[in-house]
């Protein structure tokens, strides 16, 4: 039955995840993607559906996360990307296709997307 | 929305946005009755009976950053297209629950879309919630319950990059065998 065989595989995924699990929540990037209504017909969900797969195909790990509607409705779908020691960047109208431009630059070469960058938040320390 | 999926979406952001930490969310595809039905049914503050009276209308909404709210009125204009309804029953401080009917055939009733989607997008949320999805096809079966797999999980949140994988995965061909190919 592939019931049994995918509640094994949750078990495997439980025994490497509490090995790193402090390191990981302690020192990762985070990645948030507006979900309102707004966000939603925009295309927010298929918008973090390609940061997952970007993510997965890299091996890069980042905690993703959504939250409701934040009032900028014209700029969904919106995406923030907050590192430990660097302001919070926010991007604008993010389609699928400027994932691994956002990705690439960002979180791998730590450089901000200027063009595409809408707003900028003080330091989380 | 082009997917029902993305009512959906919304109506559980609703919840969220609610308070809500246990979210039931039950599709039937019924092809010989000629049935879909959606039901929401979360644990959230719930709407007083003067509010869920006007809660269809666009113009009645409690977010403070626009002043129309748009989710319910659209998810309850598409299931009317399609010879359907949306009802909205809630109590306050107990939930709500919003049921939403459409003729299956109709040829204005938009696809069911990307559910796994839809589902991440919610578990996903940064505030916890758990959610048990059924979705039948006629007699076959999906059933997801977050609130077992949480269990199963200890300390390690259903946010864990492998964990998200794993849940991606169960959704998408869990929901891909309702539909085999021929059926529809
Ligand atoms: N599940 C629920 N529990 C409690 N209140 C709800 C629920 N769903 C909707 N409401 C109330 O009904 C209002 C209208 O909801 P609706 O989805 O139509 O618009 P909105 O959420 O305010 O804005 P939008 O969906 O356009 O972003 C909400 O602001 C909220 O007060
Ligand atoms: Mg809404």
């Amino acid at each position: 039955m592939p019931k049994l065989k995918t509640l094994d595989d949750l078990k495997k995924v439980r025994e490497n995840a509490e090995k790193d699990l402090k390191v990981r929540l302690e020192t990762g990037t985070r990645i948030i993607v507006g979900m309102g209504t707004c966000g939603i017909a925009a295309g927010a969900r298929e918008t973090m559906h390609a940061i997952l797969e970007e993510l997965q195909k890299r091996e890069i790990e980042a905690h993703v996360s959504t939250v409701g509607c934040i009032g900028m409705c014209v700029r969904e779908p919106l995406v923030d990307i907050e590192q430990a020691g660097k302001p919070r960047i926010t991007y604008g109208n993010v389609k699928p296709d400027m994932i691994p431009r956002i990705i690439e630059e960002h979180l791998i070469k730590g450089n901000v997307v200027e063009e595409w960058a809408i707003g900028r938040l003080a330091t989380r320390e | 929305m082009r997917e029902l999926s993305l009512h959906v979406l919304d109506a559980l952001e609703n919840s969220v946005e609610a308070g809500a930490t246990s979210i039931e969310l039950v599709i039937e595809e019924r092809l010989k009755a000629d049935t879909l039905e959606i039901v929401i049914r979360d644990n959230g503050r719930g709407m007083s009976p003067e509010f869920v009276r006007q809660v269809l209308n666009p113009f009645v909404t409690t977010r403070k950053t626009r002043h129309v709210g748009l989710g319910l009125p659209l998810f309850a204009a598409a299931a009317r297209r399609c010879n359907g309804d949306l009802r909205v029953e809630s109590e306050a401080g107990v939930g709500t629950t919003i049921s939403a009917t459409f003729q299956h055939s109709h040829i204005d009733r938009a696809p069911v879309g990307d559910m796994a989607g839809s589902v991440m997008a919610i578990l996903l949320s940064d505030r916890p919630v758990d959610i048990r999805y059924r979705h039948t096809v006629d007699d076959r079966q999906f059933e997801l319950d977050t609130a077992e797999v949480r269990k199963e999980l200890g300390t390690v949140p259903l946010s864990h990059p492998d964990v998200r994988g794993w849940l991606q995965s169960v959704l998408t061909e869990g929901l891909a065998d309702l539909r085999p190919p021929g059926l529809l």
